[in-house]
């Protein structure tokens, strides 16, 4: 049996990856790659609670999450796709004309 | 108590004037609103004669409650406080009411003369009547408080009045210092009401009143009446214009001269006599208050008679001559002859109102011009108006069998003789009688004997007026219409026989259910100063005489006089000629301090430096913060997520520290 602190200190590495990915990527699809990773990350965590304390709460959470990323990710790449077709561009910091 | 009186009709149908004329006047024709300004108050008028003739010394006083005003907390309970809308009628406020109504209606019917060629002329009829609603409603108060509405509306009224030409600045301005003043004044009268509330629990006169008498002078208690009656007085100072509050009043001669009549000789200035009247028991047990008014009476007699001397302006004689004998009033009211004040309150109101009218009617007649050195010789051309001057000068001058001869008379008596009266105010008031005698025989003199000198400034002098008889030419002075002289002529009968009412002291017994037992002690007087009070009477009749041959002498057969005399006393003259550089004064001293404290203080410092700055600087503080952080919204998508870190970084730390903790 692996112990539960295995699983959350890969969830807890995982979820790091995410965030520094989503720093210091300039590329829009790298940085939606990098949020999928932190969900997942999160997702992991979940599900090793669940197996620990045997309550199926967890496991259905991760539904829900995996659910609600698959919509993000369908909106998202949407979006994804009319940036470029406008600006040309995947950076994101040639994307910046929200500001005052 | 016998059947209703309905006396809330005398004050409510000159309000119904008032309203009638104000509201619809403008469109009516001057005939209509001649005729609702004259039968409003002429009716106040036969009201107030029918009740008086109903009333008797048994029915007396009566009250009529009319409505509930202010209440709270349990009638009796202490700490309650009931003030109500009713009226109160004894034989002081019946006095008052028939002067009053009766004065009022005469002036009413002259001002349909005076005023018919004004453009505003059912204004001046509104505020008439509004002035005859405020001041009946001060005179048939049943307590301080419903009193205060009309001494409050009475100031209202004469400021419209005194302002009526308000396109004149001088008159503008005459009516805001008229209303200022008399702010001075309310504000001591309110404080005084407010004592009477906290000590004695009601401003209802007869339950103060009750409280009032077992107070002996001598109690600790005598410190509280004294602190009010003085209060009061302040109030009346105010409303009456004695002396340090006086100055409003010769200015406010700017108004229409049937309201200088009306208001500012007759009815509205005599208030404070009245208040302080109807307040004689709370001034009986505080003897120094009484002192008080005495010594501001017989100043204010003296001073304002001397400054009358040296004015050259005809309604400012009359103003400084109505200011003197207000004085001449208080001193009565404050040597404890409060009957005596009345009736000098009551023949003034005939003599002095005849004055003014007079006064408007020679004005009228020369085109507008008040100053008596452009006038003289006029009595030929109006000669009615002549007569019934004639006579009130006599009566005001104190020959007898006139009216001001025995209301007068009796108050020098009374300030010789009463307990609390004493030589020096009958000296004073006998050197005021002889400067009184003196400056209205000169009045007399300039305006009526001599060369009219008028002539020559017809043209030109007539531009500063703004004055209803300008349009139609003057070359020659002309006798005012009937409608005019016929009440100058009432009042000249009342002027003559005004004063018979008090033979006997026969006013002062109807007067003594009010002021009690004023006799008794009186009659040990008069027993032993019968010859005293006949002696003191030639000598007032010798002074007045002598001001008028001293008149006489200097502007009928010796005309040059005046001028060298004036030389002579050189830098004083000048001084009496400026009233004494008061109005300079109180400019100096009061007026400029307070324009210069508001403009360095109030308005650059506190409103500019405090209020504004400190909403300029929120708004300025919030822009450069703004500013500040406007950075954070780079647009950079990169450092959005940065914040988004950061701050969820410092919430995890937050929620491990909870945790640990």
């Amino acid at each position: 049996m692996v112990p539960l602190s295995y699983y959350l200190m890969l969830s807890g590495f995982l979820f790091a990856c995410g965030v520094v990915g989503f720093l210091i990527k300039r590329n829009i699809i790298t940085i939606f790659m990098s949020i999928e990773l932190m969900l997942n990350g999160v997702n992991l965590s979940f599900v090793a609670f669940a197996a620990h304390w045997h309550a199926l709460a967890g496991q259905v959470f991760v539904f829900f999450v995996m659910v609600v990323a698959a919509a993000e990710a369908a909106v998202g790449l949407a979006i994804i796709l009319a940036v470029y077709r406008t600006r040309e561009t995947l950076n994101v910091d040639q994307v910046n004309l929200l500001k005052l | 108590m016998t059947s209703s009186l309905n006396l809330w009709l005398i004050p409510v149908l000159p309000l119904a004037g008032a309203a009638i004329n104000g509201f619809l006047g403008k469109k009516s024709s001057r005939t209509a609103v001649s005729v609702v300004g004259l039968f409003f108050s002429g009716a106040a008028f036969a009201w107030a004669l029918s009740v008086a003739g109903r009333v008797s010394s048994d029915t007396l006083p009566y009250q009529e409650y009319l409505a509930h005003w202010i209440r709270f907390g349990g009638v009796g309970l202490p700490g309650s406080f009931s003030a109500d809308f009713a009226l109160y009628l004894d034989q002081l406020s019946l006095v008052m009411l028939l002067v009053v109504t009766g004065v009022g209606f005469l002036i009413h019917i002259y001002s349909v003369g005076y005023m018919w060629d004004d453009p505003s002329y059912y204004r001046f009829f509104s505020y008439l009547n509004l002035f005859m609603f405020f001041m009946l409603t001060l005179v048939l108060a049943n307590n301080y408080l419903v009193m205060f509405i009309g001494w409050e509306g009475v100031g209202l009224a004469s400021y419209l009045l005194i302002g009526f030409w308000f396109t004149k600045d001088s008159a503008a301005s005459a009516g805001k210092k008229a209303f200022i003043v008399n702010r001075i004044g309310d504000f001591g009268f309110l404080i005084g009401l407010f004592l009477i509330i906290q000590h004695f629990g009601s401003l209802d006169f007869t339950k103060v009143f009750a409280q009032v008498q077992p107070i002996a002078p001598e109690t600790a208690g005598a410190g509280l009446l004294t602190a009010i009656g003085i209060l009061l007085m302040v109030g009346a100072c105010g409303k009456s214009a004695q002396i340090p509050l006086y100055v409003w009043l010769p200015d406010a001669m700017e108004g229409p001269t049937p309201v200088s009549a009306l208001i500012h000789a007759a009815t509205m200035v005599t208030a404070g006599v009245y208040m302080v009247s109807r307040s004689h028991l709370i001034f009986e047990c505080a003897p120094q208050a009484l002192m008080v008014v005495a010594v501001i009476g017989t100043l204010t007699a003296l001073f304002a008679a001397t400054i009358g001397i040296a004015q050259t302006d005809i309604k400012k004689v009359l103003a400084y001559s109505t200011v003197s004998q207000l004085g001449y009033m208080f001193m009565a009211c404050g040597v404890g002859a409060f009957s005596a004040g009345i009736f000098h309150l009551m023949t003034h109101a005939f003599f002095k109102g005849l004055l003014f009218l007079a006064a408007g009617s020679v004005i009228h007649a020369v085109g507008g011009e008040q100053d008596m050195r452009k006038m003289g010789g006029l009595r030929t051309y109006i000669p009615w108006t002549f007569m019934t001057m004639g006579i009130a000068t006599l009566a005001i001058a104190g020959i007898p069998p006139f009216a001001g001869f025995w209301s007068k008379d009796e108050i020098l008596w009374k300030a010789f003789s009463s307990d609390h009266g004493s030589w020096v105010f009958w000296l004073i008031g006998v050197i005021t009688a002889f400067i009184t005698s003196f400056y209205m025989f000169r009045l007399l003199f300039m305006t009526f004997f001599g060369d009219y000198h008028g002539a020559q400034v017809d043209e030109h002098g007539h531009g500063s007026h703004t004055h209803g008889h300008d349009d139609h030419g003057h070359g020659e002075p002309h006798e005012s219409p009937m409608v005019m002289l016929v009440p100058l002529m009432i009042l000249a009968v009342l002027s003559v026989v005004g004063g018979l009412v008090g033979i006997g002291n026969r006013f002062e017994h109807f007067l003594e259910p009010v002021f009690g037992s004023g006799a008794a002690t009186e009659a040990a007087g008069e027993a032993a100063g019968r010859g005293t009070e006949l002696l003191l009477m030639v000598v007032s009749v010798t002074v007045a005489v002598l001001g008028f041959l001293l008149a006489y002498l200097l502007y009928v057969s010796k005309p040059y006089l005046p001028q060298k005399i004036a030389d002579a006393l050189g830098s004083f003259y000048e001084a009496v000629l400026n009233k004494y550089y008061i109005d300079e004064l109180y400019a100096k001293l009061f007026v400029k301090p307070l324009i210069d404290g508001s403009t360095s203080i109030l308005w650059q410092g506190v409103d500019r430096k405090v209020i504004d700055d400190s909403v300029n600087n929120a708004a300025d503080g919030a822009r450069h913060v703004s500013d500040e952080v406007r950075h954070m919204q780079s647009g950079n998508l990169r450092s959005y997520a940065g914040w988004i870190a950061a701050g969820s970084a410092v919430v995890i730390a937050y929620m491990i520290w909870m945790g640990v903790r």
